[in-house]
């Protein structure tokens, strides 16, 4: 299986690239459907995390902890389940670019 | 005819224009920006979302007009909580001066008929409105065409369904406040599918936690058309028989045939239930702007659309949202959903708009907490993904699922989602 690893991580490269040639706003609109929740663009209005200005490394750390059950959770486990490596990672690096809220980043 | 076309015709052809211009620049520069005027019909999860969503993914360059009957936003997630006594209707209340800042035209009116050969919807108060999309978010309307004991104004005055949150909420939080303790609340659930799946298995439970805490000899009993508990029904099962053992009796295959409103009667096929309080959530179908409209329907109550756009299977340029579409398999009609096809619709008619394609992987989810008392909230999730094979979202595999238990963990978190989803329509 690790031989196959570095070739897996070429083809989603690949596969990411095809995606965002598709769609340049795919990363936004993954995002968005965070924003129920998290708030428009991650800028939380209470009560939930902030994603808005995270680092790209911390939230997707996060979200893997989340999907592999590491970190425990009452709901992020299951609907991290629902997205892919390459999604989570248009979603972390959408988030990593946004100023949060009432601050530069 | 075309009063308010401030934004019309003229406005469109000459931003077509500049879209090739953009277009041509696809790739290099990002998309384009996209021009023309959308109007926006409802202003609930749905269309509030879009409306929000079409003017920043556009930066403005696309105008939006919200058509809203009513003055603010009552939200029917936490409404069960005013029932209940433990919210009030101003906790659940919201304006759209919002959405001001976004440049969004909000016109309180309602909008009686759509012309969709001339672009151009009308209003009740007067004077049309044309548009380059329009998008339909009209929620649901009952069918109380199939319940005669209940198809009046003055039986519907008695016998509420408080299933839109507003003066009904209200006034049956009074009904249940003037039952003498030791009297039956009846709660009537039509088949499958209805909008808020585990809604009235909520309500069920905050009743129950008001009688418990202030009419201790009170009941409530569910009349549930369907086979079984739709949604949560483990969860479910468990607080009606543990923590509300003797207060909550839950009966399925229990469906509505009518309703005797002045003896405030049930009218099952083979029983009569009279009860102090009735309660009937009517069957219920795509509202009449979008029912009425010309757009194909399923089963005559449903509009179907296409999931790249949300847009009608029948209609072109005409998107419709939330409760009122047929859903994708095992989706929700939920608000939460709901503002998830606005953004599925947002960045598709922004794209469209622009002379681009629609994203062709589209991914929506749900999130849905049901408090089962003042503070204790289960949920139950699901994300559902585009399958180019099926042309539908299909729910991911192995994706979502419910709480383990009850808890106030998931209290707190049911309170803030209500917050953030607010805002993230409104503000």
């Amino acid at each position: 299986m690790r031989r196959i690893a570095p070739l897996a991580g070429v083809l989603a490269l690949l596969l990411s690239a095809a995606a965002q040639a598709a769609d340049p706003h795919l990363a936004r609109n993954l995002a968005a459907t965070c924003a129920n929740c998290h708030g428009t663009d991650g800028r939380s209005a209470g009560g939930m995390a902030v994603l808005a200005g995270e680092p790209k490394d911390k939230l997707l750390a996060s979200l893997t902890a989340f999907r592999s059950g590491d970190k425990p959770a009452t709901i992020m486990h299951q609907i991290s389940k629902g997205y892919t490596d390459e999604q989570l990672d248009l979603i972390a690096g959408y988030f990593a670019a946004i100023k949060p809220a009432g601050g530069a980043k | 005819m075309s009063q308010h076309t401030d934004f019309g015709r003229r406005g469109f052809i000459q931003g077509a224009l500049g879209v090739s211009a953009m277009a041509a620049l696809y790739g290099c520069a990002g998309a384009g920006k996209g021009k023309g005027h959308v109007v926006v019909v409802g202003g609930g999860f749905g269309g509030a979302t879009v409306a929000k969503y079409i003017s920043m993914w556009s930066n403005g360059g696309i105008k939006v007009t919200l058509v809203e009957r009513n003055a603010a936003f009552v939200s029917c997630p936490i409404s069960n909580l005013v029932l209940a006594g433990e919210k009030q209707l101003s906790d659940i209340t919201i304006g759209y001066e919002g959405l001001a800042k976004y440049g969004i035209k909000v016109v309180q009116d309602e909008v009686v008929a759509v012309d969709a050969d001339k672009r151009v919807v009308r209003l009740a108060k007067g004077g049309d409105l044309a548009y380059d999309r329009l998008v339909l978010s009209p929620g649901v309307d009952f069918m109380y065409d199939t319940l005669p004991g209940l198809n009046s104004a003055a039986a519907q005055q008695d016998i509420l369904h408080a299933w839109k949150a507003g003066p009904q909420t209200v006034a049956l939080r009074r009904q249940l406040e003037a039952m003498p303790d030791g009297g039956v609340y009846a709660l009537t659930i039509p088949k499958a599918p209805y909008r808020c799946p585990p809604g009235p298995y909520e309500r069920a439970c905050m009743v129950a936690h008001y009688f418990k805490t202030k009419k201790p000899k009170s009941k409530v009993l569910v009349l549930d058309a369907n086979d079984e508990i739709v949604s949560k029904k483990g969860l479910f099962t468990k607080v009606f028989n543990e923590q509300y053992k003797g207060i909550i009796e839950y009966r399925p295959q229990s469906e509505l045939r009518d309703v005797d409103a002045k003896n405030r009667t049930a009218i099952l096929e083979f029983d009569k239930v009279k009860a102090d309080v009735l309660n009937v959530v009517p069957a219920q179908r795509a509202g009449d702007i979008a029912a009425k409209s010309g757009l194909k329907l399923v089963n005559g109550r449903w509009v179907e659309i296409d999931w790249l756009t949300m847009g009608s299977t029948s209609t072109p340029n005409i998107h419709v949202l939330g409760d009122a579409i047929f859903p994708a398999p095992t989706m929700p009609k939920s608000g939460h959903m709901a503002n998830q096809h606005a953004k599925l619709a947002a960045a598709a008619i922004v794209n469209l708009q622009a002379g681009l394609p629609p994203s062709d992987a589209p991914l929506v989810m749900n999130t849905c907490y049901s408090f089962v008392d003042a503070k204790n909230v289960i949920h139950v999730a699901s994300v559902h993904a585009y399958d180019p094979a099926t042309k539908l979202v299909q729910p991911v595999k192995g994706a979502g699922g419910v709480s383990a238990a009850p808890n106030e963990l998931e209290g707190q978190f049911g309170l803030a989602w209500a917050k953030n989803i607010w805002a993230d329509m409104l503000t």
